[in-house]
């Protein structure tokens, strides 16, 4: 049986905790990564704050489900794009978010970045290039 | 006739903040929670918009709110009060009647 | 329905995984296993402590493929495969090892 492998992009929108979208496409992409498909990650506009640092949730009784994302490396999912027009407009930068790394198997577990922080132009070619989106 | 009004939306998302603003009588208690506490945060688009609020309502924001999304209190713009579920309370007490922006 | 773990009547669901994680202790894992007749080892206990260390790190279960590879790294080449796992937990590290740990059932597991 021959696969051709599609390149998936999840494009992040929400902030989490307010709606359900945020969490649920963590589990969308935790279940889609045992397809051995080429994933991507995307947040832009509120989806930004999904990554931010010092979540602490015990206070609106909520899971914290903040910590799942530095699991995505294990999950094989080593592409994460920031939008930077996103972060701007929130006044935040890249060291208002987690640090999301992967290990290399093939370079004795080396941890290599997962998040590029990109344009908004970018961020077109990038949902161009792929062959689905999925929207959350 | 005193009112609390609350904002419970993101200002990036919905326009509920802006109009709330907008309509918010002079010396009117404007409450941020859940995605709303964003709009209370230093350096992003609506700042502007926020802090000429200021000079005609009172502005509070949810302090648990604030935590769960990872915003420290000195991210929240000079004069918002952070206030607990309990301020919450006092707010909606100390109001005649509490409007919702959705 | 509910265990019976060192006198405490600790509430599960209906697939047998325990309904509150904070109510794990290692006597929970003792209970399980009987009830499966299975002797819990070292080897058994090795998997069931690095799920609770998973979870407590990223708030998951892992998938069976990345729990794999996590074992062959730490505990060695030779275990990391699903032949080691299974044989220790015959009906499957996830639905058998997660449920000893006190774990929900894992995202993506049916």
């Amino acid at each position: 049986m021959s696969e051709t492998i599609k390149k998936f992009l999840y494009l992040n929108r929400k902030a989490p905790y307010g709606t359900i979208y945020a969490w649920e496409s963590l589990e969308v992409v935790l279940i889609g990564a045992a397809f051995d498909q080429d994933v991507s990650l995307a947040f832009v506009e509120d989806g930004v704050y999904q990554l931010t640092k010092d979540q602490d949730t015990t206070g609106i009784g909520m899971k914290n489900f903040s910590p799942t994302y530095a699991a995505l490396g294990d999950y094989e999912v080593k592409k994460i794009f920031i939008e930077k027009e996103s972060l701007d407009e929130r006044g935040l930068t890249l060291d208002d978010l987690q640090h999301l790394v992967w290990e290399d198997e093939d370079d004795d577990w080396a941890e290599k970045d997962s998040i590029k922080l990109v344009s908004r132009e970018e961020m077109t070619a990038l949902m161009e290039d792929a062959d689905v989106v999925f929207s959350f | 006739m005193s009112t609390l009004h609350t904002v419970n939306k993101s200002p990036f998302e919905k326009t509920s903040l802006d109009v709330c603003l907008s309509h918010a009588g002079a010396g009117a208690s404007v409450l941020l929670l859940e995605d709303g506490v964003y709009g209370a945060t230093k350096g992003t688009a609506v700042e502007t918009r926020v802090k000429q609020a200021l000079d005609s309502v009172k502005l509070f924001v949810l302090g648990p709110d604030l935590k769960a999304r990872g915003l420290s209190e000195d991210r929240v713009i000079e004069g918002i009060s952070v206030v607990d579920y309990a301020g919450f309370v006092d707010l909606a007490a100390e109001n005649d009647k509490v409007q919702a922006w959705l | 329905m509910p265990i019976e773990v060192n006198g405490k009547s600790l509430e599960t669901d209906e697939e047998g995984y325990l309904a509150n994680i904070n109510d794990w202790e290692p006597g929970v894992a003792e209970v399980m296993s009987k009830e499966d007749d299975l002797e819990l080892t070292d080897e058994h206990w090795d998997i069931i402590n690095y799920l609770r260390e998973y979870y407590e790190e990223y708030q998951i279960a892992p998938a069976v493929r990345v729990l794999t590879k996590a074992v062959g790294k730490k505990f060695g080449k030779d275990k990391g495969n699903s032949k080691y796992l299974y044989g220790l937990f015959p009906y499957g590290p996830a639905k058998q090892a997660c449920r000893y740990a006190g774990l929900p059932k894992p995202t993506g597991c049916v």
